[in-house]
């Protein structure tokens, strides 16, 4: 028997709150299954399992609010699942229990003893076989309010459709929370150094401009997309930027998963990983971006994508600044910056010609790293961008 | 067919991209990028959009002919009565 527990998806997330349960008792499940989605600071999440084996009991019920850690279904014949993504039980462990339950905000009624409320045995019944938290019913039509077995029903049938604002409207309060909370830390706790670098794009412009020439609307690529995969391979070059700074240590990450920043339209951000970001193509990164984009928007992002990033990468576009030095999330150690694609003097040969630049930012963990692996890094990224065939 | 009917379709499109976009206080002559907060990939979405809906496959270098509502009119509505020209 094993314990699937809600996921910390994110160093900003605290607790979250059970909108849908996508399996049942009886259930089985296998490592990388979708089974519940999460309501959180970044919207609804569709939370994976990375066990293996049959769903026995399912703890918390549609509509609680629990803490980071709390035990959200048993899982039987769980042993020899495969492993979790590499980042996973790592930012769990930042957050031991106790410091969660001593931060998390006040439970909702669902903690409340249960004799107090006004529900009638058959309703009751009902309402746990139905895995619906009965405290959820407010509005009961029985005697002094009391919950009968109809309010079950009308409840049930309802439950759907009365989430479906919550899923899709992104509390952007909210959000904007988490994001000063997950940057507080990162300014108090990680000592940031800095360095940008001027890479010409000539070269990566021309080609991107007759790749898309060929190419119908759907199969173009945006200038990120070579930034994205410039910045995954000068992570091989540079493995001390690519991982996760926790306990007192750095740990580095075999895999590239870039989390790329994608801003959400009326404020917010957030940075879901392109898994295996280095090895994609252009065409699959572009698609995994076009895919991302949509989702984040809908609020429609996996677990999976906010807790596996080993590294953000934040390309601003073409009407974004001209610069951008980002803030690291922790527990990632860097961040690498791309700002708008200007077109500006540039000296080739004695000769000043006009060249489109783009000028790319790192903003690193001194504790890790230094300037000088750091200038490595933004100099392969350069070099990178100027063989754009073979990227 | 008509302006009007293209600048609806247009005003549709961009509805699916950006959900939350007031569509009716929208001139003809505002950057429909800034008005409705449209970045780079929000905009190559936009242009698939027209080439499916519309069959107009706008090339990349056209791309800043279509920044305003009024210019992308005048644009599908010639590449729509010279189909050859843009039918990709």
């Amino acid at each position: 028997m094993s314990a699937f527990k809600m996921p910390a998806l994110g160093a900003d997330m605290e607790a979250g709150t059970l909108v849908e349960w996508l399996v049942k008792p009886g259930d089985r499940v296998k490592s990388g299954d979708v089974v519940a989605v999460v309501e959180t600071q970044k919207g609804a999440i569709e939370v994976e399992i990375f066990l293996e084996g049959v769903v026995s009991n399912i703890l918390v019920p549609v509509g609680a609010r629990v803490p980071v850690g709390t035990v959200l279904a048993q899982i039987e014949g769980a042993e020899g699942a495969a492993p979790p993504p590499p980042l996973e039980p790592a930012a769990a462990a930042l957050k031991p229990a106790p410091q969660v339950l001593a931060q998390a905000p006040p439970m909702p009624a669902i903690t409340a003893p249960s004799s107090r409320l006004k529900i009638t045995p058959a309703a009751r019944r009902r309402a746990t076989a139905l895995s619906l938290d009965p405290t959820m019913i407010v509005k009961g039509t029985g005697v002094e309010g009391s919950i009968r077995l109809a309010d079950v029903e009308t409840y049930a049938s309802g439950a759907k459709l009365a989430r479906c604002p919550a899923k899709i409207g992104l509390d952007l309060s909210q959000m904007r929370q988490a994001i000063a909370a997950a940057m507080s830390r990162s300014k108090r706790e990680i000592p940031h150094y800095y360095l940008t670098e001027t890479v010409d794009l000539h070269a990566a412009s021309t080609w991107i401009e007759r790749y898309n020439a060929e190419k119908t609307p759907v199969e173009r690529i945006l200038p990120a997309v070579l930034f994205l995969k410039a910045a995954a391979l000068a992570l091989r070059e540079q493995p001390h930027l690519n991982g996760a700074y926790e306990n007192g240590a750095f740990i580095p990450s075999s895999s590239i998963h870039i989390g790329w920043a994608i801003s959400l339209r009326g404020g917010g951000l957030i940075a879901p990983a392109i898994r295996d970001t280095d090895r994609k193509s252009l065409a699959e990164l572009m698609a995994a971006m076009r895919d991302l984009v949509e989702r984040a928007r809908r609020g429609n992002l996996r677990s999976s994508e906010l807790t596996s990033p080993t590294i953000t990468v934040t390309s601003v576009g073409d009407r974004g600044a001209e610069s951008v030095t980002g803030v690291i999330y922790p527990p990632q150690v860097a961040i690498v910056g791309f700002g708008r694609v200007v077109a500006r003097p540039w000296v080739v040969d004695g000769r000043i010609e006009s060249h489109p630049l783009v000028t790319v930012s790192l903003a690193a963990d001194h504790r890790v790293t230094d300037g000088h692996i750091g200038g490595l890094y933004l100099a392969a990224v350069g070099r990178l961008l100027q063989e754009p065939d073979k990227l | 067919m008509t302006d009007a009917e293209i600048r609806a379709i247009v005003l549709e499109l961009i509805g699916d991209i950006a959900p939350e976009a007031d569509l009716a206080s929208a001139r003809d002559e505002d950057d429909i990028r800034e008005i409705f907060d449209l970045d780079s990939m929000d905009f190559a979405n936009l242009v698939v959009a027209i080439h499916d809906r519309l069959g107009v496959n706008i090339p990349e270098a056209h791309y800043n002919q279509l920044f305003t509502l009024e210019c992308a009119i005048a644009y599908l509505h010639d590449a729509l009565t010279q189909p050859k020209q843009n039918d990709g």
